[in-house]
């Protein structure tokens, strides 16, 4: 039996607003507990929210990103339930009319095809508190700093077929709300949360099968794990002739397991209602207009303008505009160095590689965009050979300074002078009698091959410092001068 | 200098006939002596009214005061006060001290009241009777067996006592309105929106306005016109700018054209109160009025449509009062369920309970539309009703309360009886319209209410229109104290 994996994602992205949806609270992270909450988010008596327009800005700015209808006129909602960290006992969020419509966006795999994802709607909401449980000696803490911080909530249709294609569609969230900049994008920091609804059916077969929801999963390779392994155990009930029991799961990371949220209550019912606290919000055409004037050029524009004007593959072109930061400092570098495709080779390569050994975001790098031309521009002009530079490049990470002063304080100016090779290449066929006698009995088709030897034996000599074409043109001469 | 109404104080405070320290000092001996007859008041912050007048007193003296500089009022304990307990009339409030003022409060401030202390009403303003507080029923001071009328009970009671000449109020279904009736004062519930909402205690957001309680109409235009305003921290206020409401009062209402709704007649109105309720309309057309006769065909849906919007609004407003970070928490709590569930089955009353289950039921999945999308919609065909009228007339009148004080305890157990007391009320709640009652005539002795529904924003000719009454007329100069401090005195 074939199977197919059916995902729909909803994605919670925290806006990087200053204050709070309804108050002027600050939403900065990592504060004292309870510093950050004012008489609005303690939801003392009396007290009333005032919609923060920055919210309604960036959801629009989202909704405008994702080819989206917008919400002339959105209605707040009370969503009613019970829990510590939910100061007035309900959230305000929206459900009938929210600020974003249905909309789509394009995703890009790793084999360089793409697909379009509905979006079903976004709509902007406050978040909760936190509980802690720990420290508390039997009791549980309550820290409201993050109550009443602005969120969207992201809802796309079940439109993914496998758990990369999920990655993916996180990935260009992801990246669009940090192009507009609405959001850090900081999943560590649960500035991006994740909700996954995955069920599967036979392929072929048109009607969905039960889903389940996993909560929370905080990063891309647990998103594309824990959807994974939901749907092998989905998959193991259904041909053991189970059942899908509809409900929440947990993913574990530590065992890549998925375990049901045992909830002891029933099915909630969250009476939602239009909040009377909040008047309808009315967004005018002017308003939309000036926002879509401000857009900033996005993924799929800029990936586009690469290609163009760089001539970079589609591949290198999505991998450095996946952030905005990657892009820009792709740009700086191809415009110091000149060199957009052997720019763009350093950064999808030993910079990719430096990057995510260190665990460092490109603008935490330690080799920088104006270091990185130069050492292209050494590269470039036969100072040093590649072979060099990556040796160069490790320097420059490790804070030895830039190109030019690594290349001198180490030596590593590449060697093209012929009258130093030629004395080189001279000594290694005087001290290789054997391999010359090799090299004149062999068939001439065999003879290219048999230089390597040579090459490297002179390279060794250089320390690597040889230019290696200098060492052929006079090598292939001296060799060729003894047949 | 307890009989003085607020534009007399106001004349006496100038001319230095008496200062703010002497009638504050007065009033709240009254408060003091004679309080424990009327129950009218839940906190005195004497000290502090006292230090506030010596202030009024300065101000004065240097001759920058403000409109009410120096006049003693009282806040119904809805509003919030910064550091005085404000308690709704609840358990659950009992020991909350606000860490900041109403704009209501801080408006009336500004313009120099002095407030003497916190009046009792029906507990979150749930009740018509107020005998549903925490801190006991208030007795009308016309009868001291028989109720205020609530939920402001403890603003209206206090003002017909002369232990303050005027209070705020709030009003959801006709909270300031029928209690003013039944105490022979002046209330007006304004336009939604016209006065914040910040710092009240919400019990149903989308009705609940806050206006003045006092002994005549002119009184009710000066506290309104400090109490109104523009506020960014309500964002259902109009952001309409302080206006003067004394301005029109001696406007002439020669040509005024009143509506008198037939539906305001019918079954159910005693019919003493409907004579006095038609003597009042019959002096308005002596002042050159002209009554006529309209229709508001959806009044009787109004009380069945506001006790499902109501209610469900007030079930998601009270989810706040948990237990978990101010206000009532049980002892011991076993559990977080615990907690919850004794909170807020020890900390609320009966009636408080009733409207939270009858609110959360009417919002439920399965019932919302049945319940709370067809009051929604009655709700519109009543405000059409009003919108209709109003292209004929320049005001609507009728009685305010379906009958005068009932006795402490008659309608308890009947809930129903009890919602029927604001049938006349109900309506421009739900509609957003200003509502007025003032005094009309005695049935027996106790007094009548009649009630003035004016158009959106014209609160000015609600209080020309009503002035203009107490002019050629005397009954909200009757006082309940020639009464009760006469049968005080022979039972000496």
């Amino acid at each position: 039996m074939e199977w197919e994996i059916v995902i729909g994602l909803e994605v919670h992205v925290q806006l990087s607003t200053q204050s709070k949806l309804f108050s002027g609270a600050s939403t900065r992270f990592g504060a004292e507990p309870n510093t950050q909450a004012c008489a609005v988010d303690l939801a003392m008596p009396g007290t009333l929210p005032v919609p923060n327009e920055a919210a309604f800005r960036y959801a629009t700015l989202f909704g405008l990103a994702m080819n989206a209808g917008i919400g002339r006129r959105s209605v707040f909602e009370r969503k009613n339930y019970f829990y510590p960290d939910l100061p007035k006992g309900y959230q305000t969020t929206q459900l009938a009319k929210p600020i974003v419509g249905a909309g789509e966006v394009e995703i890009h795999l790793e084999d360089g095809s793409s697909k379009k994802v509905r979006l079903h709607h976004a709509h902007l909401e406050e978040d909760a508190g936190k509980s802690l449980h720990e420290d508390f000696h039997g009791m549980s803490g309550i820290d409201l700093n993050r109550a009443g911080t602005p969120l969207i909530e992201i809802v796309s249709e079940p439109d993914m077929r496998s758990a990369a294609e999920a990655v993916a569609y996180l990935k260009k969230i992801h990246s669009i709300v940090t192009y507009l900049g609405i959001s850090d994008g900081d999943m560590s920091q649960g500035s991006l949360r994740c909700d996954a609804n995955v069920s599967v059916r036979l392929k072929g077969e048109e009607k969905l099968g039960t889903r389940t929801e996993l909560k929370n999963i905080n990063s891309f390779r647990f998103v594309e794990k824990a959807i994974k392994v939901e749907a092998e155990r989905q998959i193991d009930i259904l041909e053991d002739g189970g059942s899908i029991l509809q409900e929440t799961r947990l993913y574990d990371s530590d065992k890549n397991e998925t375990r049901s949220m045992r909830s002891k209550e029933v099915a909630n019912d969250y009476r939602y209602f239009p909040c009377p606290d909040l008047l309808p919000v009315e967004l005018s055409e002017d308003y939309i207009d000036r926002l879509r004037g401000e857009m900033p050029e996005l993924p799929d524009a800029k990936a586009a303008r690469f290609r163009e004007q760089y001539q970079l593959s589609a591949y290198d072109a999505d991998q450095l505009t996946q952030e905005r930061a990657t892009a820009d400092y792709f740009e700086t570098l191809a415009e110091q160095c000149g060199e957009p495709k052997l720019a763009a080779n350093w950064m999808t390569g030993e910079l990719a590689a430096l990057l995510n050994r260190q665990e460092l975001t490109i603008g935490q790098s330690p080799v920088s965009a104006e270091h990185l031309a130069g050492l292209i521009a050494r590269i470039k002009d036969g100072t040093i050979s590649s072979k060099i530079a990556k040796q160069v490049f490790e320097a420059i990470a490790s804070g030895e300074g830039d190109a030019d002063t690594v290349i001198d304080k180490r030596g590593l100016k590449q060697v093209s002078d012929t009258g130093a090779i030629e004395k080189m290449v001279d000594e290694v066929i005087a001290n290789s009698a054997r391999q010359v006698e090799n090299y004149r009995n062999a068939d001439e088709d065999k003879r290219p091959k048999m230089m390597g030897y040579f090459v490297g034996q002179i390279m060794k000599a250089s320390k690597g410092q040889a230019n290696p074409q200098v060492i052929n043109k006079i090598l292939r001469e001296k060799l060729d001068a003894l047949l | 200098m307890h009989q003085l109404t607020i534009a007399e104080i106001i004349r006496g405070l100038r001319d230095k006939q008496f200062s703010s320290v002497e009638i504050t000092r007065q009033l709240l001996d009254r408060i003091q002596q004679q309080d424990s007859n009327y129950n009218s008041f839940i906190t005195v912050t004497a000290e502090q009214a006292l230090q506030r007048a010596e202030a009024a007193d300065r101000q004065l003296a240097a001759g920058d005061a403000p409109a009410l500089c120096g006049v003693p009022i009282a806040h119904k304990d809805i509003f919030c006060t910064s550091g005085v307990r404000t308690s709704c009339g609840s358990k659950m409030l009992d020991n909350f001290v606000p860490p900041y003022d109403a704009t209501v409060v801080e408006n009336l401030q500004h313009a120099g009241a002095v407030s003497l202390g916190k009046t009792n009403m029906d507990e979150f303003a749930m009740g018509s009777s107020n005998e549903t507080s925490y801190y006991g029923p208030v007795k009308n001071p016309w009868n001291t067996d028989r109720v205020s009328g609530g939920s402001s009970g403890g603003s209206a009671a206090a003002v017909a006592a002369q232990l303050v000449p005027g209070a705020t109020a709030t009003d959801t279904g006709g909270s300031i309105r029928q209690p003013a009736a039944l105490t022979n004062t002046t209330g007006l519930k304004p336009t939604y929106g016209r006065v914040s909402r910040w710092g009240m205690v919400a019990f149903a957001s989308s009705l609940d306005q806050a206006g003045p309680i006092a002994r005549n109409a002119e009184d009710c235009a000066h506290l309104l016109s400090a109490m109104a305003g523009p506020d960014r921290r309500d964002s259902t206020n109009l952001q309409r700018d302080a206006e003067d409401f004394t301005a029109d009062l001696n406007k002439s209402v020669q040509g005024l054209k009143i509506g008198v709704p037939k539906e305001y007649f019918g079954e159910g109105l005693n019919a003493d109160t409907a004579a006095r309720v038609q003597d009042a309309l019959k002096e308005f057309e002596k002042l050159g009025a002209e009554l006529v006769d309209i229709s508001l065909p959806h009044t009787d849906l109004a009380v069945p449509a506001y006790y499902v919007i109501a209610p469900a609004e007030a079930s998601a407003n009270l989810s706040r009062f948990d237990g978990v970070r101010y206000g009532y928490r049980c002892e011991n709590p076993a559990d977080l369920r615990d907690l919850y569930m004794r909170s807020r089955g020890e900390g609320f009353g009966e009636e408080v309970k009733r409207r939270i289950l009858v609110g959360t039921y009417a919002l439920s999945a399965g019932y919302y539309d049945a319940y709370y999308n067809k009051a929604q919609q009655v709700r519109r065909l009543i405000k059409q009703d009003f919108v209709d009228a109003f292209g004929k007339v320049d005001v609507i009148m009728g009685p305010t309360a379906p009958s005068p004080a009932f006795e402490i305890g008659a309608k308890v157990a009947d809930p129903v009886a009890m919602y029927l007391e604001d049938i006349y009320t109900i309506a421009t709640n739900l509609a957003g319209l200003p509502g007025m009652s003032l005094p009309c005539g005695r049935v027996g002795n106790m007094p009548v209410g009649l009630q003035i529904i004016g158009n959106y924003l014209d609160e000015a000719r609600m209080l020309n229109v009503a002035h203009q009454y107490q002019q050629a007329t005397d009954w909200h100069r009757a006082s309940a104290l020639s009464l009760t401090e006469a049968a005080a005195a022979g039972g000496e």
